[in-house]
């Protein structure tokens, strides 16, 4: 695995109106694999994604990527140094077409064929349903749709919120599927995600925040061997490591 | 299901197809999904039934025509404050003053080019008119562009604060109108190749309102075409549902959204100039008295919507029509009764954001 930092949190802080949600976190994201955030409901891992991606601004700290400090850019400009976003809600726009949606992230106006072609391998019911209104579409399809627009082209980092959330088991084993194929291809991942399920044989890194801090960092190969740390901060019983 | 795990970094040497390329649907396929029929339908029925209580046939014809015409001018003028309302969630009650300054710029163009749009020859003031209409839609453009900055840009988010502030802003841009052009009526005369009517049978038809329609008309189908086959409507109309996204995909919203408001300023403008011509005499309160009929298109039509703000508009003005003609102490009250009805049907108006 790489040992270069793509992604560095450095005592970031983030307030929303007079919460203070984020209380000075810091981790760093390698430029290749599998790193997730873990922790428990309400801890800042959506503001942690947030505040990265510029819809909510850092009130102090630093966020470098690709060795740029990216912490007061626009989200805008965030995105087009190539991270990708798919948020908890998936932002799916419903009267848009699924082509429509795809259409919309391809920035450069084109579709590469071969790239297409490969997310239909990986999501076939986009293909099937490529002219339905997203809004139509269900659940596991949107969260499909979400990750189809952020690989639609190459991008450096993708950060993806809670994909599993509300999946029926098919579509969370198709999804486990899909993600490692991306990480096959070499895209870094920070992945959020409470089912620790789903993530301990995907994830290569973890960073468990609680309270607005991340508490804990080191390989998901550790973690998922230490039933001590997984009781003690995200709450898992035995039964379920 | 996962057949290839090779390409998402390097894109392999593949045909680079354009994104409207074979994926494409038809217009009409590609709002099909989306297709709601019953507006429409509901306006097309609401003018049969009207009929019967009209009694004869060509003056039903020519009260349709009439609503028609209006409705085709506040879709013209409406159609800005929806997207503006459903783009960037700003409720602008200044709107109504881009239709004044419209009105009277028009009246001053049309002044200065008497010559040329009172000739007396078709071309003459077809020509004539289209300068008049261009002088209303760019002063209004540029005021757009102003007021975009001095009165909504601050208060983004806030809604109360959009309210007293865009309200105050029209206050004072109505006290410039009078200041610079003076408190006398101002008037904007038809040429004379539109004045008037024609008949057809025992039907007369008002030449000026058959130009509104086919202007209104034009001008709807050029703003479906644009939202439809356009990058920047497709932008737009993404917006409108998800700004955010839209952010988050790389597309700085905050242009659009300014391109936007400086169109809709500056189809309201245009939209204030053909009331101008319509009404042949105006003040500078001119669009104030037609914003809550503006408001209300925009609320029945859902907000966001080119497609519902355009039914909306003729919903509304038909309805007023008819009514203003068989119970004219009514007419005053049509206007709220359609959108209490509308709203009971269908309380996010007649169609979603972003169609």
């Amino acid at each position: 695995m790489s040992k270069v930092d793509l992604l560095r949190l450095e005592g970031v802080h983030t307030h929303i109106g007079e919460y203070h949600i984020l209380q000075g976190v810091d981790f760093a994201v390698p430029d290749e694999g599998v790193t997730v955030l873990l922790g428990r409901n309400g801890v800042g891992k959506t503001t942690t994604l947030r505040t990265l991606m510029g819809l909510w601004h850092a009130s102090a700290g630093k966020v470098s990527f690709d060795g740029e400090d990216i912490t007061q850019l626009d989200t805008s400009e965030i995105s087009r140094r190539g991270i990708a976003y798919v948020p908890e809600d998936m932002g799916i726009f419903a009267q848009l077409t699924v082509q429509e949606n795809v259409r919309l992230a391809a920035l450069s106006g084109r579709f590469d064929e071969a790239r297409l072609q490969w997310i239909f391998s990986l999501f076939p019911a986009l293909e099937r349903f490529w002219l339905r209104p997203g809004g139509t579409l269900s659940g596991g399809q949107k969260q499909m749709l979400a990750i189809a627009r952020a690989i639609i082209e190459p991008r450096k980092l993708l950060l993806i919120d809670e994909p599993t959330k509300g999946l029926a088991p098919a579509m969370v084993q198709n999804l486990a599927e899909a993600l490692r194929a991306l990480k096959q291809a070499r895209t870094a991942i920070l992945l959020v995600e409470q089912n620790f399920h789903f993530v301990r044989s995907l994830g290569d890194h973890v960073a468990v925040m609680d309270d607005g801090k991340v508490v804990h960092t080191g390989s998901m190969a550790e973690l998922a061997s230490n039933e001590e740390i997984q009781n003690r901060l995200l709450g898992l019983g035995t039964a379920t490591t | 299901m996962i057949t290839s795990t090779s390409v998402a970094q390097e894109a392999p040497q593949s045909k680079v197809s354009t994104a409207e390329g074979a994926a494409t649907a038809p217009l009409a396929a590609l709002h099909a999904p989306r297709g709601n029929w019953w507006p429409p339908f509901l306006v097309a029925t609401l003018a049969i039934f009207a009929l019967p209580l009209v009694g004869a046939f060509p003056t039903w014809v020519t009260l349709t025509l009439a609503g028609l015409a209006m409705g085709m001018m506040l879709f013209i003028m409406a159609s800005g404050l929806s997207l503006v309302f459903g783009l960037m969630d700003v409720m602008n009650l200044g709107h109504a003053a881009f239709v004044a300054v419209g009105a009277y710029v028009a009246s001053s163009v049309a002044g200065a080019l008497g010559g040329l749009l009172y000739s007396g020859t078709s071309s003459g003031a077809l020509l004539g008119m289209v300068i008049v209409a261009i002088a209303a839609m760019l002063s209004t453009a540029v005021l757009g562009l102003v007021f975009e900055r001095l009165f909504i840009r601050p208060v983004y988010g806030d809604h109360l604060k959009q309210i007293l502030i865009t309200i105050g802003a029209m206050i004072i841009v109505e006290q410039l109108v009078l200041s610079f052009w003076g408190t006398q009526q101002m008037t904007l005369v038809l040429p004379e190749v539109v004045r008037g009517t024609f008949t057809l049978g025992d039907i007369a038809v008002e030449r000026f309102r058959v130009v509104a329609v086919v202007l209104g008309l034009v001008l709807y189908l050029g703003l479906l075409l644009l939202f439809g086959r356009t990058r920047i409507g497709l932008l737009i109309r993404a917006g409108v549902e998800n700004r955010e996204m839209v952010q988050a995909l790389g597309y700085r919203i905050q242009r659009v959204f300014v391109g936007v408001f400086v169109a809709g300023a500056a189809l309201a403008g245009l939209g204030g100039a053909m009331w101008g011509f319509y009404r042949e005499q105006f003040t500078a309160a001119v669009g104030a008295d037609l914003l809550v009929q503006m408001l209300i298109i925009v609320v029945i039509g859902g907000l966001g919507s080119v497609r519902g703000c355009f039914v909306g508009a003729l919903l509304l003005a038909l309805v007023q029509t008819y009514v203003n003609y068989l119970l004219p102490d009514l007419a005053l009250v049509s206007n709220v009764a359609v959108m209490v009805a509308v709203l009971l049907w269908r309380p996010r108006g007649l169609y979603a954001a972003g169609t």
